[in-house]
């Protein structure tokens, strides 16, 4: 398969098929929370979509070189202290998740006080998510899946690249902004809608993301489709 | 400390009057994703126990040496390292389900729930209360995820613990069993709890 259709194939089950918000639930905290009026929920969207970025990146960059079954860097360092086949089978996946949430949470850290100093009118849009996102699992969900994708694979060379991680990192966050733009748009609207008392609030927030869920269901399938149709028997 | 709760407090509170999921709404990252069968429903609630007691347990015991502007980066990561064992220890005996549970073992990290008793509690009281609170919040976590799993496994398989309970004429509604039946269930249940406390 040629790597631009293997591309668009992961944006596009990234961002629709397999929404982050709808089908993985990962993030439901903002979508639940800041999804009131329209334009706070797309700069929490803009916010994520950023943040996961930059994550996905540091998360790449760190599996590739330190973590990964022989991965370089640690075979380099480690080969001072060892001999050079034991430090060849140095692998340090069990250390990831600390590590994740660690590079994660420090470069919220640091993009808000850059974002803050360099970028205030960027700032006063969606710097006030930048902190709550840490939290967000959204994040760490996407470091996961391209962990899985470069140390889970059988074959090395089927190991995801960085365009390939970035690409995931970037849909995934417009998926997100997709998902909670549209719930924002429709609990505008509910404000005016006579609500039962018991289903006031987040009961009806979750009702209606239900349906959203059933709608995007409809994009189920398109993904093998494609595939089956670019890749020539 | 004399208006802190205590341990049977604690305890109590955490079932159901400030039950996590349907009263305060946290965590509801693997309420909605792994409550599609009750096998791994009872995985999860006992893999958010062991993380909860552990890392409660933990943050109690440091809780003098802690600094205010430090403390959310040591409970992550004690949180961390209680999930990397929960992760390897289902890999090594359950390894199935933890196939099944994927990377929602691991988000157990960002779940809210364990921050926030770690803020709340551990890093303010001893570490009797802290044990009996965690306790108290997974029992409260553990009810609300397999009331949620249940519903969804009758109705949409018509089975209970791969039991089968519902007659083989039982159209199965496979809605509930996909994404959408979480939402759906979910927000039907948090209807009905509101429902019934106001009533009271």
């Amino acid at each position: 398969m040629s790597y631009l259709t293997d591309i668009f194939l992961i944006a596009l089950g990234a961002a629709l098929i397999n929404n982050f918000v709808l089908y993985y639930f990962v993030g439901i905290c903002p979508f639940v929370g800041v999804s009131r009026r329209v334009e706070m929920a797309f700069g929490m969207g803009c916010a994520v979509t950023f943040v996961i970025t930059i994550a996905a990146f540091l998360c790449w960059v760190i599996t590739t070189f330190i973590l990964m079954p022989g991965a370089p860097l640690s075979k380099w360092v480690a080969g001072f202290f060892v001999s050079a086949d034991v430090a060849a089978g140095i692998d340090l996946t069990i250390l990831s998740y600390i590590v994740y949430i660690f590079a994660i949470s420090s470069s919220v850290q640091f993009v808000e006080m850059y974002v803050r100093k360099f970028f205030p009118v960027l700032y006063s849009s969606f710097g006030v998510f930048l902190p709550l996102i840490t939290t967000n699992c959204a994040i760490l969900f996407a470091c996961l899946t391209i962990m899985s994708n470069i140390v889970g694979v059988d074959n090395p060379a089927d190991a995801w690249d960085l365009g390939r991680s970035l690409t995931l990192a970037i849909f995934g966050g417009v998926g997100f902004t997709i998902a909670i733009v549209i719930m924002a748009g429709i609990r505008e609207d509910l404000e005016l809608c006579d609500i039962p008392k018991p289903f006031q609030g987040v009961a009806i927030t979750l009702i209606v993301g239900g349906i959203l869920a059933m709608a995007f269901m409809g994009f189920t399938g398109v993904d093998s489709g494609l595939r089956n149709a670019m890749i020539p028997m | 400390m004399a208006d802190q709760p205590t341990a049977t407090e604690r305890f109590i509170q955490g079932v159901l009057p400030e039950n996590p999921v349907y009263r305060q709404l946290l965590g509801l990252c693997p309420v909605l994703a792994v409550s599609n069968n009750m096998k791994a429903a009872v995985t999860m609630a006992a893999s958010v126990t062991f993380v909860l007691l552990c890392a409660n347990v933990v943050t109690s015991l440091i809780r003098n040496l802690l600094k205010p502007h430090l403390r959310i980066v040591v409970f992550t990561l004690t949180i961390a390292t209680f999930v990397t064992i929960a992760d390897r220890i289902l890999a090594a005996y359950l390894y199935q389900m933890s196939k099944t549970l994927g990377p929602y073992i691991p988000l157990i990290i960002v779940n809210c729930i364990i921050i926030c008793r770690c803020e709340v509690c551990a890093s303010k009281q001893s570490v009797f209360t802290a044990a009996s609170d965690a306790i108290g919040q997974s029992l409260g976590f553990a009810l609300a995820l397999s009331s949620i799993a249940a519903i969804r496994e009758i109705l949409g398989t018509g089975m209970f613990f791969e039991l089968r309970v519902l007659p083989a004429a039982w159209p199965d509604w496979v809605i509930m069993a996909l994404p959408p039946g979480a939402f759906l269930t979910f927000g039907v249940m948090l209807a009905a709890i509101n429902w019934i406390s106001s009533n009271k």
